[in-house]
């Protein structure tokens, strides 16, 4: 930042009031002892006299009728608060931070029990342990299983709910324009 | 200001006791602030009352949720602006090639303007406000809201999603951009003001 521009900020904090006060009285000082700094108070207070006196656009005449039918075919929508309950919110965090942990132990568990004596290096020991783990772990038994159907027809059975949720409510919109 | 004697405060709780009447008078007080808003995001008059009316349904709908931890004021413009960008992103315009339009559009009619008739003096308040225009919305609405919407740093920063200090740098150039301006399109003006 160059000194004029130093000086344009001083001066604009100190129009706006912005200022500690040592830094208003050091302003004051400035502009009333330096030729330089007078002028250009001068020429930015008028800038902010103008700034401030712009016009406000005017909407047309019929604007607050046009909003006051507008809104006659709604209702003040409950607040937010009311219908996001923050216990769900919480007890849907604390089943996934159990999850998390809970998958945690038990892969920390299977690294330290599966592996014995041979490997000098935890770090290749550990992987080696999880890529045998994985190896030995019969994918096919989950994704064949009974259960996995079961799964899969409740997402699907979810899924067509939600979409006839949407349309639903797509179809009031539509009706309420 | 509507001359009611009540705040805007007491008039959403009694909208919210059941007289949604009154939310007549929440336009009549802030239609022109929020009508100038949108201007600075758009050049077509219609476009904007459009935009303004969408504005007020929409806060009317959620009228609920103001919770009076600000002004009421604060939180409208809180809604304008992200009306405002969501128009621009409908219409898949981006700032910069508004910018340019909007600077060669109202150049185009002031020059024409000195061509056609230079007895007719333009009001200072007039020329800024065109002066304005010619900034991007961004600039345009911080001295907007800085000015005629009557926000504080802390309160624009609550609108755009800034820090205060930010604002204030942000206000700073956009100023500095406006003097510019106003120096290079509206020469003769500047130079009479100075003169006064």
């Amino acid at each position: 930042m160059n000194m004029e521009e130093q000086m344009e900020q001083r001066l604009w904090d100190y129009i706006d009031g912005l200022g500690s006060p040592d830094e208003v009285s050091a302003v004051a000082a400035l502009i009333a002892a330096n030729l330089e700094w007078q002028r250009k108070y001068k020429e930015l207070l008028q800038a902010h006299q103008l700034m401030a006196g712009a016009e406000l656009e005017a909407p047309s005449m019929r604007f607050t009728k046009n909003v006051m039918e507008e809104i006659a075919r709604y209702q003040v929508a409950p607040a937010t608060k009311t219908y996001i309950n923050n216990n769900i919110i919480r007890s849907i965090g604390v089943f996934f931070l159990l999850m998390i942990g809970g998958m945690l132990i038990y892969f920390l568990g299977q690294l330290q029990g599966g592996n014995g004596d041979s490997a000098p290096s935890p770090m290749s020991q550990y992987s080696q342990t999880l890529q045998n783990n994985l190896n030995k772990f019969n994918w096919g038994k989950i994704f064949s299983s009974t259960y996995m159907n079961i799964f899969m027809m409740i997402n699907v059975i979810l899924a067509l709910v939600l979409i006839d949720m949407y349309l639903q409510r797509k179809r009031k919109e539509h009706s309420h324009h | 200001m509507t001359n009611t004697g009540l705040t805007d405060k007491e008039v959403i709780s009694r909208i919210l006791l059941g007289e949604p009447a009154l939310f007549s008078l929440l336009v009549e007080r802030y239609q022109n602030y929020v009508f100038t808003l949108v201007l600075r995001f758009t050049d077509s008059r219609e476009d904007a009352e459009e935009i303004s009316q969408d504005i007020f349904v929409k806060s009317f709908r959620s009228l609920a949720d103001f919770r009076g931890e600000s002004k009421f004021s604060t939180w409208l413009y809180t809604i304008v602006r992200t009306s405002c960008i969501t128009f621009l992103r409908k219409k898949k315009l981006d700032t910069t090639s508004i910018d340019n339009e909007r600077t060669l559009i109202q150049l185009e009619n002031h020059e024409s303007g000195f061509k056609a008739n230079t007895i007719e003096q333009k009001s200072r308040y007039a020329m800024v406000n065109e002066a304005i225009r010619l900034l991007s919305p961004d600039d345009a609405q911080v001295i907007t809201l800085f000015y005629q919407g009557e926000q504080s740093l802390e309160e624009i920063g609550r609108i755009m999603g800034l820090e205060p200090n930010t604002v204030k740098v942000k206000l700073h150039r956009a100023r500095h951009r406006l003097k510019e301006k106003m120096e290079k399109y509206f020469s003769v003006e500047v130079s009479e003001l100075q003169g006064d």
